[in-house]
């Protein structure tokens, strides 16, 4: 058998597609609602760490490094196969939705917080002055400000979620890659391997180029 | 007259480093008051103090307007009474000159976006910088960033303005200009307190010189009285050091 046949078979291509499209769209999926969920999560972190009061900025610093210390493949396979022990029984998505959720809050985190505490206190004093109270200080003055900072690390945090949701196909979520190594035991045939790899290629280069483009735009600019 | 600002037994401690040690001070309506000293003396910890920028001793009290300023639901409406121009402008970078005038009245004053930017534009050719309206902080001289700093906290209508060493961190050329924005402001009867090393005009257009050092007020008095004429030998000593050269 030549290269081409083992490695990009027309005819394993054409028969394992629909299988590795529906496998895409669960990757996206999974990749979206929990890159959405870490934010919601990271930002109230981030505010509570940095705001809140001692025992409860104590809490979610201990959060935040507990969740960036676990390999996520751990975490992954502690919610899917141990929670059930509880009483807890999660789907395969729901269980790499949660996973996923909790470590790149805490990461999202520690992004939030470095950008909000990167704004100079001058910008605070200014907002106190005017009579802003907390809320409007927060969503006028400080968070748009924080914002340009922390979009391309948070770009780049998207990027590592995309790809932490091929882990998900260990508890059993047909996924992208599940969806391929399943096809590739059908066929007996590597192709559908190099096509999902291709495709995650595919999804994830454009979102490294982007912050490239990011972090040199933000670097120029200086405020603004 | 009874007074707008009513300092009294103010103290703050940093560490064992006392900052202010037992100032009283009463301002009143329509008054501007210059605070000199030398650096560290506490003139800047004194006027934070007043919008509590900077927090103070359980036992000391300010009333502005009879209101006392402590943490709590008041503050930000006391805040909003007490403007505050300082000394590295602190303009919102991400807002456009109009905006950064605007943001205040309509968030806190509740005023109409029409009403904001009628007041924003008059405030703009009052401080004669009605040509920078939609241009950005970073794309006006300091001169220019601080007559906005002006305007945006005159937008508020505050009752007494704050100025914390408004010039100096500014070019030498730009000074006049943020200096004639504050003389023409001290002549409409604003209240106003300036910490300031500018003496020719806390000389000119001051009602109450004010000279701290230590943390304490050493002297007070018409500004002829302190320039021409100080009591206490620090204040001399301050004046020669400054004035000799």
């Amino acid at each position: 058998m030549s290269l081409t046949e083992t490695f990009f078979n027309w005819s394993v291509l054409v028969s394992s597609f629909p299988l590795l499209l529906s496998g895409l769209r669960v990757t996206l999926l999974l990749g979206v609602v929990s890159i959405l969920a870490g934010l919601v999560l990271g930002l109230f972190v981030a505010l509570v760490r940095i705001y809140g009061v001692r025992p409860a900025s104590l809490a979610v610093k201990i959060y935040i490094d507990v969740f960036r210390s676990i390999p996520i493949l751990v975490l992954l396979i502690v919610v899917y196969y141990a929670l059930p022990f509880v009483g807890l029984r999660l789907t395969p998505f729901m269980s790499a939705a949660t996973a996923l959720t909790l470590v790149s809050g805490a990461y999202t985190a520690e992004i939030f917080r470095a950008g909000i505490e990167a704004i100079p206190r001058g910008q605070f004093e200014a907002s106190q002055a005017l009579g802003l109270g907390y809320r409007h200080m927060m969503a006028d003055v400080i968070l748009p400000q924080a914002i340009r900072i922390v979009i391309p690390p948070l770009t780049n945090n998207c990027i590592n979620v995309i790809k932490d949701t091929a882990l998900a196909s260990v508890v059993a979520m047909p996924d992208l890659l599940k969806q391929a190594t399943q096809a590739q035991a059908l066929e007996a045939n590597p192709t559908p391997l190099i096509i999902a790899a291709l495709m995650y290629i595919a999804i994830l280069w454009p979102l490294v180029v982007l912050v490239g483009r990011l972090e040199k735009k933000y670097r120029s600019e200086t405020a603004r | 007259m009874s007074a707008i600002v009513s300092i009294r037994n103010l103290r703050k401690n940093f560490g064992n480093f006392t900052a202010l040690d037992g100032i009283n001070l009463d301002i009143v309506e329509g008054e501007v008051v210059c605070i000199i000293g030398p650096s560290g003396s506490g003139k800047s910890t004194l006027i934070r103090s007043i919008n509590l920028l900077e927090p103070f001793d359980e036992s000391s009290e300010i009333l502005v307007d009879d209101i006392p300023v402590r943490r709590g639901k008041k503050l930000a409406s006391v805040r909003a009474e007490v403007g505050m121009v300082f000394q590295s402008f602190n303009l919102f970078p991400h807002m456009t000159v109009r905006e950064n005038i605007k943001l205040a009245p309509i968030r806190v004053r509740k005023s109409s976006e029409q009403e904001a930017d009628d007041k924003a534009m008059q405030l703009m050719r009052s401080v004669g910088i009605e040509a920078q309206a939609d241009k950005y902080p970073d794309q006006l001289s300091g001169g220019q960033q601080q007559r906005v700093a002006i305007a945006r906290a005159l937008a508020m209508e505050p009752k007494i303005l704050l100025f914390d060493e408004p010039t100096s961190s500014l070019d030498p050329e730009m000074v006049g200009e943020v200096l004639d924005v504050m003389k023409r402001l001290a002549h409409s009867g604003v209240t106003m307190i300036v910490v300031t090393h500018e003496m020719g005009f806390a000389r000119q257009v001051a009602d109450r010189v004010v000279f701290m050092d230590e943390g304490k007020i050493i002297e007070a008095g018409r500004p002829s009285d302190i320039f021409d004429a100080p009591k206490e030998s620090r204040t001399q000593d301050f004046l020669n050091a400054i004035l000799d050269h």
